[in-house]
């Protein structure tokens, strides 16, 4: 191959250094005025009234818009439409949007909106899933299963009561994650127009464009057809930008009434409060393994914190468990999910989407198992990796699988065996494996068509244009795609343009979520380069006198096989194949594969294709501070095939910093101000000063292994790796600060104060962990019971079991 | 939704400002700050912001030679003093060897951190063309990065140092 598996210079790699790649902020039209919001001062309150006339006479203010402006609800995923652009009866969180100005710049706007005079009835707050539970009756929302619960599922897949009593040993572990946030450097931004050809046009710093097209559609109560949205360059994004969000309802409403550009620009304070990040989550473990360390089944339970709005909510309730079945055999698997209403913002699809939480839990405890049953922790996993081409017990389908290869290169290459266990005290390592999927194989709403569609364009200039709603949001996916068309064609990404995310140019594409970019998008492509290659070489074997299948395209040649003298260039074919066929161009478009799993739920987990990954991390404690240092990180990341090296080392090694960062310090916390304060739930830290991060200084050196397995339902082969390799860093520090000083802290972030105070039960003779000590009553439902591919089933519910009732959830 | 500090509407300044090594004439509110002008009144949109409030290391530029962070330094004090931000960069069409090892090598993902990067990297091998990994990561402390993880913006920078020590 000529271009895919080739370090080269990014399509857009040229426009980021020198300053030209315009991102939404960096976007100015004539007659643009500037949008702010008024956000709720409350946690949770109701809106008796809203005086906007001090806010309409201020000098400069074009519009004031207030949540009766927007009687139709919002949200990314049909079952959770509970958004409005601007708060109508109630706010739900410090931060709820509930008016907007419009006026000549910021600052008028801003001093407008501190005019606006809104009456308040306060209402009881919900700071925890616990309180949530205990207080049904302060209800957030009118909607859910009941009280505050959002949503609440259960379901088993074999009788797992059973699996565990035949256990040797059954391991019952409580984990918690805490909640933590993307904090992308790029600060959301929007410009809505009206254009000359009076249709409305929004320029956004969004993953999604597609699925905010829609719900601009359906906010504003206009045919799509007369939307554009395009999704500028995402300055960072990791899960942030998916949702629809409320600024961009409202500018988009304020262009169409005043028929001028309105832009907005939200605050860094105000991205801590737009969130839809980690879901923090407490989580049950409970696991049997036989006396040699295989699983014989798991009962999983978490309950997760969900803010104040659905958001990606019911995915991510799912998400919780469904790709836990992935890494390792397990027989049988009961797995119980509740996420719950809390005042605060709204959490949603952070990179690894409700999966590093169980990930976490389950790593962990597999070191615990090691360590009890006196194997490798390496080993023992190597023993029950998953096998390709294999269903797990929930019936997700895996394809290839380089787990294997990974285990054995990062303890390769981590000199694993000469360290774990033998370092000296206060120094460790840890050892942690991963799945991913590489796009979630349904779509957010339902339907029968193609999750992406790739459009090419080619004319007698031999130029080649790609199209494709494919949003760029840094993780190189304009790249994928040039790369792709390029190797089909025997051409060079530098003759290939790319024209992605805008609904009005581009074929529609899901977005820039669930890892799906380079398999579907790159599957779409492959079939428009090939389909126009056809007509190429249709066209050329003419002129070579030769058969089409002995004709090459290779560098930007058309030559045939048997005779390199028989050639033209690339876009003399281009010019040939015109003059045959008439105009070039063709589309390409791609669906996943139909998910073997029938029972009601089985379309959360299915994907075409999984990554893996393994990490080991060493890591340093001072015994005096409980300072964490981390000097090195070793991981093998099972990508399929890399379609640029270059860029799919730097996925792998980002993704290692975020993870290393919730592991040891990210966490987006909330406090109860005192009562004469009026009790409010108020964000600990918005700023980036104060929401710590890894700086330059703090990361480590990460040494990647790139295992390439190629996958057959991906385009050359290729997985993703933007999101898997974040996954198994956090069990592996924790596991590695066990190694190091014998404690276990089972609770995320790990701050040195934890690790203190675990240190503190150790000398006490005190089992020596610091963690959440019990997993409360949730009233999960009676669990859906689906028999696991090996014992018979046929990925129904089994609607009469004839088998012995499971016990009712644990508490 | 806090209490927001009453802008005082006063005349616009009238200054020249040298920019990328060209005089500019500029008149803007006396209250902006670098970076507002740069963005907002010459168009220079090259430079970034991430907090305004000089957390992120985004905005940086150089001013005289040294890397400051534009959305703490007010306009009116840039008066006489040169400033280079990133597309004062290139020569031509052709890239400086950290804008070219950047996009080669990694250093830039989505691209928004990067002019800040940059900038405070062409202080730093303006002074030191030799520096060690851990003085480069010391240098660039200030610029948060989302993406890289930094390891390729460490790397980025040692190779367009390597570049610039072989033009010498």
């Amino acid at each position: 191959m000529q271009v895919v598996g080739k370090a080269r210079r990014r399509v857009d790699g040229r426009a980021k250094v020198v300053g030209q790649l315009r991102f939404a902020d960096d976007l100015a039209l004539p007659r643009m005025v500037h949008c702010k919001l008024l956000r709720s001062p409350h946690a949770h309150a109701e809106i008796e009234s809203i005086d906007i006339s001090r806010a309409e006479m201020h000098p400069g203010v074009h519009l004031v818009l207030t949540g009766k402006d927007f009687p139709i609800p919002f949200g990314i995923m049909p079952v959770a439409l509970d958004e409005h652009a601007l708060a109508r009866e109630r706010v739900r969180f410090v931060g709820d949007p509930v008016a907007a100005v419009v006026a000549k710049d910021e600052a008028t706007a801003l001093e407008a909106a501190e005019r606006i005079e809104v009456k308040y009835r306060l209402l009881p707050t919900i700071a925890t899933p616990q309180e949530a539970l205990a207080h049904p009756e302060t209800r957030i929302h009118d909607y859910g299963e009941q009280g505050n619960i959002h949503r609440n599922q259960a379901y088993e897949f074999g009788d797992v009561a059973e699996a565990l009593a035949k256990a040797d040993h059954v391991f019952d572990d409580v984990f918690f994650y805490e909640g933590n946030t993307h904090l992308p450097m790029e600060q959301q931004a929007s410009l809505a127009a009206v254009e000359g050809d009076g249709k409305l046009t929004l320029s956004t710093s969004t993953q999604n464009p597609h699925y905010l097209h829609r719900q601009l559609a359906r906010v504003l109560q206009m045919p799509a057809s007369q939307i554009r949205v395009i999704a500028t360059p995402n300055g960072g994004a990791f899960g942030g930008k998916c949702d629809p969000a409320n600024h961009e309802m409202v500018v988009s409403k304020a262009a169409l009434i005043l028929g001028r550009p309105v832009k907005i620009c939200l605050t860094r304070e105000e991205v801590f409060y737009q969130h839809r990040g980690r879901h923090p989550v407490l989580m049950r473990m409970r696991t049997g393994v036989t006396k040699d360390g295989r699983l014989t089944g798991m009962h999983l339970q978490t309950l997760l914190d969900g803010g104040a709005y659905g958001s990606h909510g019911p995915a991510s309730t799912f998400y919780t468990g469904v790709l836990t079945p992935v890494t390792y055999e397990l027989p049988r698997f009961r797995f119980e999910a509740c996420r719950v209403f809390t005042n605060k913002p709204p959490c949603g699809p952070k990179r690894g989407h409700g999966t590093p939480q169980p990930r976490f839990g389950q790593e962990v405890q597999l070191d615990k198992i090691a360590e009890k049953l006196r194997l490798d922790p390496a080993e023992m996993r190597m023993r029950m990796v998953t096998k390709a081409d294999s269903l797990t017990a929930n019936w997700l389908k895996i394809g290839s699988t380089g787990l294997a290869e990974c285990i054995r290169k990062v303890v390769e290459i981590s000199g694993w065996k000469d360290k774990h266990r033998k370092l000296p005290a206060g120094r460790g390592v840890g050892l942690a494996c991963s799945a991913y999927m590489c796009g979630a194989g349904v779509s957010i709403y339902w339907n029968k068509m193609p999750h992406s569609g790739v459009q090419l364009l080619l004319d007698r200039s031999g130029q080649v244009t790609v199209l494709c709603g494919a949003t760029e949001i840094g993780q190189g996916s304009d790249d994928v795609l040039a790369a792709i068309v390029a190797e089909v064609l025997g051409i060079s990404t530098v003759d290939v343009r790319v024209l992605t995310g805008d609904t009005g140019l581009t074929p529609v594409d899901l977005g820039s979520y669930s890892s799906r970019v380079t398999v579907m998008v790159g599957n779409a492509a492959m079939q428009a380069a090939g389909r126009v290659r056809d007509l190429i070489v249709a066209a050329a074997a003419e002129q070579l006198d030769t058969l089409p299948g002995r004709v090459i395209l290779s560098q930007g040649r058309v030559f045939a096989a048997e005779d390199s003298n028989k050639a033209m260039s690339f876009v003399e074919a281009v010019a040939l194949a015109e003059t045959k066929f008439g105009t070039l161009g063709a589309v390409g478009s791609y669906s996943p594969p139909k998910a073997p799993g029938r029972y009601k739920g089985a379309g959360v987990g299915p994907s075409p294709a999984y990554s893996f990954s393994a990490c080991v991390v060493e890591a340093e404690v001072d015994p005096d501070t409980g300072w964490i240092t981390v000097p090195r990180i070793w991981i093998a990341h099972d990508l399929g095939r890399s379609i640029n090296p270059v860029h799919a080392r730097g996925q792998v090694i980002g993704g290692v910093y975020m993870g290393l960062g919730e592991a040891l310090m990210e966490e987006q916390v909330f406090r109860r101000l005192p009562p004469k304060l009026s009790s409010a739930l108020v964000h600990r830290i918005p700023s980036m000063l104060e929401y710590k991060s890894i700086t330059s200084l703090d990361m480590p050196e990460v040494e990647v292994a790139l295992i390439e397995d190629p996958d057959p339902n991906c385009p050359f082969g290729a997985k993703e790796a933007g999101q898997g390799p974040l996954l198994p860093v956090m069990p592996a520090v924790a596991n590695a600060i066990h190694d190091a000083v014998g404690v276990r802290i089972d609770e995320l972030p790990i701050t040195p104060d934890k690790v203190l105070a675990a240190l503190a039960l150790k000398a006490q003779g005190k089992e020596p962990r610091i963690g959440p000590e019990k997993f409360p009553h949730v009233p999960y439902p009676q669990p859906m019971f689906v028999l696991p591919p090996w014992e018979g089933g046929d990925g129904n519910e089994l609607k009469k079991p004839a088998r012995k009732t499971a016990g009712v959830a644990a508490s | 939704m806090s209490a927001v500090a009453r802008v005082e509407h006063r005349p616009n300044v009238h200054l020249s400002l040298r920019v990328n090594g060209e005089e500019v004439e500029v008149s803007f509110a006396p209250y902006k700050t670098l970076l507002e002008v740069l963005r907002e009144d010459l168009g220079l949109t090259g430079t970034k912001h991430g907090c305004e409030l000089g957390e992120c290391g985004t905005c940086a530029v150089l001013v005289d030679g040294e890397p400051l962070l534009s959305c703490l330094t007010l306009a009116i004090e840039c008066e006489g003093r040169s400033v280079e931000t990133i597309e004062g960069l290139a020569r031509g069409t052709e890239l400086h060897p950290l804008q070219a090892a950047f996009a080669d090598h990694g250093g830039s993902q989505c691209g928004y951190c990067t002019p800040g990067v940059i900038m405070t990297a062409k202080a730093l091998l303006d002074r030191e063309p030799n520096p060690s990994r851990e003085r480069i990561k010391e240098a660039t402390a200030g610029n948060l990065c989302r993406c890289t993880g930094y390891n390729q913006i460490v790397e980025s920078i040692e190779h367009a140092a390597k570049e610039m020590r072989s033009c010498k």
